[in-house]
């Protein structure tokens, strides 16, 4: 897609920062520690760095972890997006943006390939993504064996022990329960054959997405205070059983305002009839998609 | 093989000023089913989980054979410790609860330590569960039910199955028919015995119940106070106690 | 040599409970058994018969002397030998039939029987196969196979405890009275069991209280308050 078919409307510019606040909100020194936390991370594909999370000006669930990330990771030159389930006009995607407008008075966009960085819950947009691009993921529950093992000092020995038997008993009970992997968001990796990672609740769609991507994907989880990362071009493997195989979801019709075979679709409910329609989850995918048809 | 497959040299092990194992020593040969008895306090439990490599002791040399190899337990990284702990060891805990995850279904529990051992197939992983279900006398259709639905005895059992399905070569119990009824009891040791012969296993039984340990064991230790005070074969420490408190112990056997 | 040969073998009792007392139970015995003999230790109750049995079957520990066992590899002398030599030597040289059997509750009189040459080495198939022919002689009835003896008669439960014997034949077989609670046709069975093995050329040490039982078997007397003057070795 050329830069020429987007309007410009979706683009707001740089704008006078708040005086009452740092760049980006956060002090200087709380920017160094996330940005030490932030390098570790990288050098360790997959592995969870504590750090020290800073309270946030909205509530746990809403996305501090990522916040956090962003505000340290920003330039006054970044161009900022922010998507919620893949929608740019949510209110948790509103308000972030709004709150990095006022805190760091960087430009905005709603279009993938025009951001530098991205902040996304629970998506990774269908435009695949560029070297030079950050992705950042809000992160509600970093740890992928806490739903079968507790103890935090339990989780961190079966990581550095790659101690990882536990992850697939997760799998083998979806399997016996259900007939399959029924699995379909936060679904477990294996980062350059190292350590198991949450990907956050994203749907599994999106897990190939995450392997070989050209773009650095930050993961932050305010309310645990744990950052991780995936640098580019990195191996990410989803787990599965031999005789039960990694697979995406997939729908029998492609999205009713744009037509694309190649998104992830959501049920949109019509009327009090029942009446539904499966568009596209990334608002931007497909408005872009359908202005290049009209 | 021609050495003790597992020897234990000059274990102690304090809390505070509690000294519940004092200098212990002993060897365990291949085939070999050693039985610990003692009272509640004696130590011996303690003594268990020391070697079993689940508690740290103040002192000891513990050497293991694996593969023609002598590793030296007592020095051994924790990532080569639960490798042993979850291939070649097993350890049952007196409460099942202690040694199953009681969130997942029984099937998954005893699939557990196939797949930290890295198989990936799961028709075969069911079918070795469903194989070790069938050997410890629980029906193949509760594979997918919760160990809280089973019984006392019912998830001892379970807990057997999942440590003995990477075909261990020593299994460290503790307790094992503890918190059961007799007739339970007697079904379970039964199924113990087999095992150990079928397997060619070794073990290392903690049991404060000589009935017990009679029936288990080739060999007793008895403990008092943190120490060992008679070792022999387990006739012999039960029809010829030396010491005086195994007199006393084997005096004390219930007759029925 | 004899396959059993014991020398000066003393045995004592401490009781702890009653103030130390000190029992001396066996006092300078000296006593040799060979290959294709029976011997049948006589004395008065008290005497010192089973302990001496449970002493050559190493579950009673020795205060002196000797137990010398030969094996085909080696002699061992039980007074001395490590547990793990003992078991070895309780799975391939010694049998010993006791007067009680003592087995785990809910396992079958066919399984019991059979353990012991399964554990030499013997295929479950065959095992199971001499232990059904033996059952079959000693008149357990089939229906009684696979319950547990436990519930057996004590005539019934001591031909399952001589079954057990029988099944894995040893050089060295050990007997405390295997004809006390049997009726006569029972008796005479266990009897020829024995005899047939004293013929395949085993050494076996018993005790035999029956003067007949023993003319039967041909046995050696060794009188063990007597054993000293009598067995000059």
């Amino acid at each position: 897609m050329s830069q020429s078919i987007i309007s410009p409307a979706i683009i707001s510019p740089a704008t006078q920062i708040d005086p009452n606040y740092n760049f980006a909100y956060l002090n200087e020194q709380t920017k160094k520690m996330i940005r030490r936390a932030l390098l570790k991370a990288i050098a360790i594909p997959g592995y969870q760095v504590p750090f020290a999370g800073r309270e946030m000006p909205m509530p746990y669930g809403w996305g501090t972890g990522g916040v956090q990330i962003t505000a340290s990771i920003l330039t006054p030159d970044d161009v900022l997006k922010v998507i919620d389930q893949g929608a740019d006009d949510t209110t948790n995607a509103v308000s972030i943006r709004k709150f990095f407008q006022r805190t760091a008075g960087i430009a905005t966009t709603l279009n993938t390939s025009t951001a530098t960085v991205i902040q996304t819950r629970h998506r990774i947009p269908e435009q695949k993504l560029q070297q030079g691009q950050i992705l950042v993921y809000q992160v509600p529950i970093p740890e992928p064996l806490r739903f079968l093992e507790p103890r935090e000092t339990e989780t961190r020995k079966m990581h550095a022990f790659e101690d990882y038997g536990l992850m697939h008993v997760k799998l083998y009970e979806d399997i016996s329960q259900h007939g399959h992997i029924a699995t379909t968001y936060a679904y477990p990796v294996m980062v350059e054959d190292r350590y198991v990672m949450d990907p956050s609740p994203i749907p599994k769609f999106d897990n190939p997405k995450m392997n070989n991507n050209p773009a650095l994907q930050l993961f932050g989880a305010g309310r645990e205070k744990r950052i991780y990362a995936i640098p580019p071009y990195t191996k990410v493997v989803s787990l599965d059983f031999e005789d039960h195989p990694f697979e995406i979801q997939a729908w029998d019709q492609p999205c009713e305002i744009c037509g694309a075979g190649d998104s992830f679709l959501d049920e949109v409910i019509m009327d009090d009839q029942g009446t539904r329609m499966f568009v596209c989850s990334d608002s931007d995918y497909c408005q872009s998609r359908s202005e290049v048809q009209s | 093989m021609n050495q003790p497959l597992f020897s234990v040299t000059n274990l102690s092990k304090k809390f505070g000023k509690t000294i519940a194992c004092n200098d212990i020593s002993f060897d365990l040969w291949p085939g070999e089913i050693l039985g610990i008895v003692g009272e509640s306090g004696s130590g011996k439990t303690t003594l268990l989980r020391s070697i079993a490599g689940l508690i740290k002791p103040d002192q000891a040399t513990i050497n293991y054979q694996h593969k023609n190899k002598t590793l030296n337990i007592d020095q051994m990284d924790e990532p080569e410790l639960r490798h042993l702990q979850r291939t070649e060891w097993a350890f049952v805990h007196q409460h099942p609860r202690d040694g199953l995850r009681m969130n997942v279904s029984a099937g998954a529990n005893i699939g557990e330590r196939l797949m930290a051992n890295g198989w990936r197939h799961y028709d075969d992983i069911r079918a070795e569960a469903i194989k070790w279900l069938e050997a410890v006398e629980i029906d193949a259709k509760r594979i997918d039910d919760l160990p809280r639905t089973f019984s006392g005895g019912m998830q001892q059992r379970l807990q057997i199955a999942r440590n003995l399905v990477t075909n261990p070569r020593l299994i460290f119990m503790d307790e094992p028919t503890g918190g059961l009824d007799v007739s339970v009891q007697a079904r379970l040791l039964d199924l113990l015995r087999g095992l150990v012969r079928d397997l060619g296993l070794s073990a290392i039984i903690v049991t404060h119940d000589l009935a017990v340990a009679r029936l288990l064991s080739n060999r007793l230790m008895v403990m008092k106070d943190g120490q060992v005070i008679e070792h022999g074969l387990t006739d012999q420490v039960l029809e010829d106690p030396q010491a005086a408190y195994s007199q006393l112990l084997v005096s004390s056997i219930l007759q029925v | 040599m004899p396959i059993l040969q014991i020398k000066n073998l003393h045995k004592k009792f401490t009781l702890h409970a009653q103030n130390g007392a000190v029992l001396n139970v066996l006092n300078g015995i000296n006593l040799q058994v060979k290959a294709g003999e029976i011997a049948a230790l006589c004395g008065p109750s008290g005497a010192g018969k089973s302990s001496l049995l449970k002493a050559i079957y190493g579950t009673y520990r020795i205060d002196g002397g000797d137990i010398k066992v030969k094996t085909t590899k080696q002699t061992i002398n039980i007074a001395k030998a490590e547990p793990r030599q003992i078991m070895n030597l309780r799975r391939d040289v010694i049998g010993y039939v006791s007067q009680f059997l003592r087995v785990i509750p809910r396992i079958g009189a066919l399984d019991i029987v059979a353990e012991p040459a399964i554990m030499q080495g013997m295929s479950p198939d065959q095992a199971h196969s001499i232990a059904l022919d033996l059952l079959d002689q000693l008149r357990i009835p089939q229906k009684l196979h696979n319950l547990s003896p436990l519930t057996f008669s004590g005539g019934e439960q001591q031909r399952v405890n001589i079954a057990r014997a029988m099944a894995a034949p040893r050089p060295l077989m050990l007997f405390d009275e295997p004809t006390a609670s049997l009726d006569p046709q029972n008796r005479q069975t266990v009897l020829e069991l024995i005899a047939q093995l004293r013929d395949q050329g085993t050494a076996i040490l018993g005790i035999f209280h029956d003067p007949a039982d023993r003319k039967f078997l041909h046995a050696r007397d060794i009188h063990l308050s007597a054993v000293k003057e009598a067995e000059h070795v």
